[in-house]
């Protein structure tokens, strides 16, 4: 199972083109917000660029703090999405510790699935996908 | 597409409120500079002065913006406080996508603050604070607090002028978001005017694309296109700055006042030199992946024992040849220097540096005093401009705040008019040859940007005045075009009309995709006639002696050529902007 990361924050330039990727291709959305990923300086364009984006925790408190399941939790980490549970009732983006779920205004949220499909727009090679260690069933049944 | 109209924040200063508008003409003007032509009609005074409190200060996106790869940039209209007439100036940073996703396809800002304010706005927000405690904050430092006052990283875009802008100088530009500036013909000293110090546009929604296979499909394309070509080689690895050595080889790169078209040596201020030796990083505008922002580095001893602060400064061609190669500055630290105080300062880096360029050549003929001048002006002398520019953005005494208004009003005054590189505005770095020298100095923004006058030039050594106004006339209005989409100009490569009608077919534009050389000319037309109602006369201008003293690389300039290609030109412009007919 694998994972997005923006491992490589460093090389960003600011074009947003991975936030609009998602934004087009998962959700349908002409947008820099509605997305997984989103794009922000760290302080002023001087100081660099940051990503928000889901970490994969495992278990992923969002999904714990979910009332309807509409986010659970993925097998290796990070949440599965199943919009049409959602009550828009926000609690997920507040248990998220790294603020990388955006609420719209009507509270949908946006969340990274891990799919990966912004890698191929970033023209610095900032994101990669990477295996993540799925856990055994000891590690489960724990 | 989001909308076959035009939906218009207008905000009134004085009164502190805002209206959202609605305006048809989507199918005549498009977006950009059609759009922005056409509410300068509707808000503007052509009759009254620019800094009348009632003048609009504009803002402009178009029908692509943020639709595809480099629909990145805005377009900024208003009445310019360096001629008193109708102009634009184009920029890029987060500016156009903030406005889409801020719902609005123009922002009018008209009216005048009781103090120093900052607005706010958005879709879902609108607030004026005052910010008076930032009166003769440099560009930078109000940018940090502006950042602590509108919150929204990542999905705003700040606008903010220098002391310049306050000090009503003639060029004063609007930073943008840092390393992007509406630079050219005073867009700061108009929102000086205004007592705005500050403009933070949010862009805080979303919208439904296009339910079809052809949108996505093309994205890919273009997206491919634009990032796997030349374009990226050209704009994102050296950047602009790669045309320091050619040009300069070329007998084309202006040197100390224009006084040289090339020199034996170049120093560190070539693209390679500045690459190797001062590049820290790239940017990006917001929806551009190509990013062709360089930003170099300075770095200053402050005090002893190896203490130093360091400084990001942008570098691209244009600025090295105003604070480098036009003042003789050869040091990449020093040039670094000086862009980061024309920043500060929030000045127009291309008008600064040719006003202190024609400012040294004059105190060397004694026409201009050392007391004038305060410090001693010197080709090559990094220090005194450094202290130069500062004068200048602060108007700091009767010389400074002349030579603020513009070169060739200060060489009107003092004399010194045969050597003032002014072309409407003072020059753009590309001493071409004669096309280029009279599509500037005429042109509707006095911008190299204009027509590719400069590029004509380098392939042309014939002298057909027909042929090359034609070329100008003709690659103005297709340029009209692109930038109502808003395109940057760095893509005209890749949107030519094929793909621009599949573009904007894609997104639902289907009337201006078959109808772009009607829209272009109604643009340009538009343009032109504003421009006209607010006072131009190409007849007027006058092309300054020191343009018959250049040689190229086509040898010495030839007088009579290009006084033909003026006379031919500014009929050509005369009939476009007459007055439509009922």
């Amino acid at each position: 199972m694998k994972k997005l990361s923006a491992a490589r924050m460093e090389q960003c330039i600011g074009c947003h083109s991975c936030s609009l990727a998602c934004a087009r291709l998962v959700h349908k959305q002409l947008s820099w917000n509605k997305a997984g990923i989103r794009i922000r300086s760290s302080g002023g364009m001087a100081a660099g660029f940051e990503a928000k984006l889901c970490l994969a925790c495992s278990p992923p408190p969002c999904a714990q703090a979910c009332p309807t399941g509409a986010l659970s939790p993925r097998r290796a980490g990070g949440v599965i999405q199943k919009r049409k549970l959602c009550i828009r009732c926000g609690k997920c983006a507040e248990a998220c510790p790294v603020d990388a779920i955006f609420l719209d205004h009507l509270v949908n949220p946006y969340v990274c699935l891990h799919c990966g499909r912004c890698v191929a727009y970033c023209p610095h090679d900032c994101l990669e996908m990477s295996e993540i260690k799925e856990p055994t069933r000891e590690e489960v049944a724990s | 597409m989001i909308r076959d109209f035009f939906r218009v924040h207008v905000v009134d200063l004085a009164s502190g409120k805002m209206n959202v508008t609605v305006h048809e003409g989507r199918d005549q003007y498009s977006g950009g500079g059609g759009l922005a032509a056409m509410l300068y009609r509707e808000y503007g005074h052509p009759d009254r002065p620019w800094d009348d409190p009632d003048q609009p200060l504009i803002f402009a996106i178009g029908p692509l913006t943020g639709y595809f790869p480099l629909m990145s940039k805005t377009v900024c209209a208003f009445k310019s406080p360096y001629h008193d007439q109708y102009t634009e100036s184009h920029a890029g940073g987060r500016s156009a996508l903030s406005m889409r996703f801020g719902d609005m396809d123009a922002l009018v800002v008209k009216g005048r603050a009781r103090r120093l304010s900052a607005l706010g706005v958005g879709a879902r927000h609108f607030e004026i604070r005052d910010v008076e405690f930032m009166r003769g904050r440099d560009t930078l430092s109000s940018g940090k607090i502006l950042r602590s006052m509108f919150p929204g990283s990542g999905r705003r875009s700040m606008l903010r002028i220098g002391p310049a802008g306050e000090n009503g100088c003639a060029y004063a530009c609007i930073n943008v978001d840092t390393f992007r500036h509406f630079g050219r013909m005073g867009a700061g000293g108009v929102m000086g005017s205004k007592n705005l110090k500050s403009i933070v546009i949010l862009g805080d929604r979303g919208f439904e694309l296009p339910d079809n296979k052809e949108y996505p499909k093309l994205f890919q394309k273009l997206y491919e296109q634009l990032t796997a070509t030349e374009i990226m080689n050209k704009y994102h690895g050296l950047g602009t700055a790669v045309n320091v050595a050619p040009l300069n080889e070329l007998k084309s790169l202006p040197w100390r006042n224009l006084q040289a078209t090339h020199d034996p040596d170049t120093g560190g201020i070539t693209g390679e030199r500045m690459a190797e030796e001062r590049l820290l990083r790239n940017a990006a505008c917001a929806g551009c992946p190509v990013g062709c922002i360089h930003i170099g580095y300075i770095r200053e001893q402050f005090k002893k024992n190896y203490q130093y602060r360091y400084r990001q400064v942008g570098y691209d061609y244009e600025l090295l040849f105003a604070v480098g190669s036009m003042l003789g500055v050869k040091d990449s630290f020093h040039a670094l220097q000086l862009m980061d105080t024309v920043e500060l300062m929030g000045l127009d880096v291309m008008s600064a540096g040719v006003a202190l360029a024609w400012a040294t050549e004059a105190l060397e003929k004694d026409i201009v005093t050392r007391e004038q001048t305060i410090v001693p002006l010197s080709f090559g002398d990094a220090a005194g401009y450094e202290k130069a520019i500062k004068y200048l953005g602060r108007a700091e005494n009767d010389f400074y705040a002349l030579l603020a208004k513009g070169t060739l009003k200060a060489a009107s005054v003092l004399g010194g008019m045969d050597f003032a590189c002014v072309l409407g505005q003072e020059m753009a770095g590309y001493a071409t040859g004669e096309v280029f020298f009279v599509a500037e100095a005429l042109g509707f923004r006095h911008a190299h940007l204009d027509t590719g006058g400069y590029s004509y030039d380098q392939k042309h050594e014939d002298q057909d005045v027909q042929q090359a106004v034609d070329f100008l006339v003709e690659d103005e209005k297709k340029r009209c075009f692109l930038t109502s989409m808003v395109s940057c100009l760095f893509a005209r490569g890749v949107y030519g009309d094929e793909m621009l009608a599949r573009a904007l077919e894609s997104v639902g534009y289907s009337s201006l995709a078959q109808t772009q050389d009607q829209v272009g000319e109604n643009i340009q037309r538009l343009r032109w006639r504003t421009r006209f109602e607010t006072g131009y006369d190409p007849d007027s201008v006058e092309i300054p002696k020191r343009y018959r003293e250049v040689t190229t690389w086509k040898g010495k300039v030839d007088p009579d050529y290009m006084t033909a290609l003026k006379t031919e030109y500014a009929k050509r412009i005369k009939e476009l902007g007459k007055p439509e007919e009922v």
